[in-house]
């Protein structure tokens, strides 16, 4: 949310003529096979890397197969499903309350808190909520940079891949079906959202 | 002076406004007037720093306004649709800007008498009300400069002319200096004490409204402001639903305006007049004046006639009408034209 936000709010207003370029390296990890990302994600984070470096030399240990690593990874991955829907919606605020706010005194950031965010609600709870579902689901990825360290690093569709490997059918049966039902309810609240169908629903139509 | 503001702005691939605008110390309202896409909206947003200008400057009391960010200006902008927050009460509405004084809210709220509608959503006013919130918003900030973007446009023709004359009383009560952007030249004569006529980018004319309409110095102006007779009236009579007026030393009658006031803006559009040789014998007409022609200016297929009929009326005509009637200046004419034809504008209010 910390990244997502304000990255949105800069693909949505920037009018920098090589924002395509930055728009496309957000936008890669939906394309990339996450095994790709991950291996880059483990190559970046690794001892090697400048950054793995320092990490290393403040935290006294590495990135990879950490929980904080898979972490970073995560966020990379998610971002995409965090910052489209955010910018569209921050892109489809009337741009005439954005300039009346700026004529009566208020900064660019408090025109973000204050105008901006209240009219794009929907869209900001959507990317929140479909980047964090989306992690939730993840594999490929998670099992690049976090390995599979039972109670450190290990998630949900991984556990269920492991208990498939061993046979333990009924057990990836229970966890499958826990993941089911809460995607599921994810997706009725984005898609409910977007209808606005929940509490503050009456108030945002224009 | 005022406000200076001298500027270029160039779009990609259309017409660029070049424009170096001087609005006077005693000028409390500026019409800034002009069809749409003659740019004026353009200064205006200059003016507010919601647009930058390719090149130019912009000096108001003396402070260099250039490269100020809009919140940094002390403008009032009125928005065509009044751009209220639709997520915010009418009284957040209104206090957004003033760093939580509230005193000042309610002042300005009884001001424009939105005190009884603080607590509702924008949504529910009419569009009256919208305009005096929106108003109320930009005044709470106390600004020094008012930028009106066709402030009329978002009405309907019945509530337009109630609200024309209220903002007008507003706009003079309120001794902060106003521009106005507008297409309408009701607005422009009843709301204006200097104007600034656009078209194509360019400023064309600058004058008290009254002079600009009369005196119309482009065919362009003359096209924009519709009408070139305006001129002063006193009310003599109103019977029958025709008011018979005192214009120069002449009297003229009109349909009746069903108000009480005494002095008017009489505004004759020149395609509405009629010249004639001799008196007509019988016509639906009610206004036929005698008078002599000052001067003949020909237009494209048209011509211009201006009259001395005890004041100066401004006829157009074909060029055939000017060679059978033997128009020259000197020449004896009638000017006819319905009561109908004659618009009425309250003065001064």
């Amino acid at each position: 949310m910390l990244i997502g936000l304000p990255l949105s709010y800069w693909v949505a207003f920037s009018k920098w003529r090589w924002k395509f370029f930055v728009e496309a390296v957000v936008a890669l990890p939906l394309v990339l096979p996450p095994t790709v990302l991950g291996f880059y994600v483990l190559i970046a984070l690794g001892p090697q890397s400048p950054v793995g470096r320092w990490y290393e030399s403040i935290a006294g240990h590495g990135l990879p197969f950490t929980f904080e690593g898979l972490v970073i990874a995560s966020v990379l991955y998610s971002l995409p499903f965090a910052v489209q829907p955010i910018a569209a919606a921050f892109g489809s605020v009337d741009r005439k309350l954005i300039e009346a706010s700026w004529m009566l005194g208020v900064s660019n950031s408090g025109t973000f808190f204050r105008v901006i965010v209240p009219q794009s609600w929907a869209g900001v709870m959507t990317g929140l909520i479909l980047s964090f579902a989306h992690t939730l689901g993840e594999f490929g990825v998670v099992l690049m940079v976090g390995g599979n360290i039972p109670g450190v690093t290990r998630t949900l569709s991984i556990d269920i891949y492991d208990q498939v490997q061993g046979l333990n059918y009924s057990s990836a049966a229970v966890t499958s079906a826990v993941l089911l039902a809460l995607s599921f309810v994810i997706l009725c609240t984005v898609y409910g959202l977007n209808r606005k169908v929940w509490f503050f629903a009456a108030d945002r139509r224009h | 002076m005022l406000l200076t503001a001298d500027i270029e702005k160039k779009f990609q691939g259309g017409v660029g406004v070049q424009a170096d605008l001087r609005v006077p110390d005693n000028a409390a309202i500026t019409i800034l007037f002009g069809p749409s896409g003659s740019g004026k909206t353009t200064i205006l947003r200059c003016i507010s720093g919601l647009e930058k200008p390719t090149a130019g400057k912009i000096v108001f009391k003396e402070r260099d306004w250039t490269n100020l960010p809009p919140q940094r200006r002390p403008v009032g902008f009125l928005f065509q649709d009044y751009a209220l927050f639709p997520h915010l009460r009418v009284r957040e509405n209104i206090a957004y800007g003033t760093r939580g004084r509230m005193e000042i809210v309610d002042r300005v709220a009884a001001m424009l008498k939105v005190s009884d509608v603080l607590d509702r959503n924008p949504r529910e006013l009419s569009g009256g009300q919208q305009q005096r919130v929106a108003l109320a918003r930009v005044l709470a900030r106390e600004p020094e400069l008012l930028l009106l973007d066709e402030p009329l446009s978002a009405l309907d023709a019945a509530t337009r002319d109630h609200v024309r004359s209220e903002l007008a009383q507003l706009l003079r009560s309120l001794r902060i200096p106003a521009i106005v952007v507008t297409h309408d030249w009701v607005d422009a004569l009843t709301l204006g004490d200097w104007m600034i006529v656009m078209a194509g980018g360019r400023i064309l004319q600058t004058g008290p409204p009254q002079e600009v309409f009369t005196r119309p110095q482009h065919r362009e102006v003359a096209a924009a402001v519709g009408v070139e007779t305006v001129a002063t009236a006193r009310l003599l009579t109103r019977a029958g639903g025709v008011a018979m007026l005192e214009v120069g030393s002449a009297q003229l009658a009109a349909a009746d305006p069903g108000t009480d006031n005494m002095e008017f803006y009489v505004c004759i559009r020149s395609e509405d007049v009629t010249l004639e040789k001799g008196r007509a014998q019988q016509s639906s007409a009610r206004n036929h004046l005698r008078g002599t022609v000052l001067a003949v200016v020909p237009v494209g297929v048209l011509t211009r006639v201006i009259v001395d009929v005890g004041f100066e009326l401004v006829a157009l005509v074909t060029r055939q009408a000017v060679e059978d009637l033997q128009l020259a200046a000197g020449a004896e004419v009638f000017a006819v034209f319905k009561a109908s034809a004659v618009h009425l504008i309250v003065k001064g209010i």
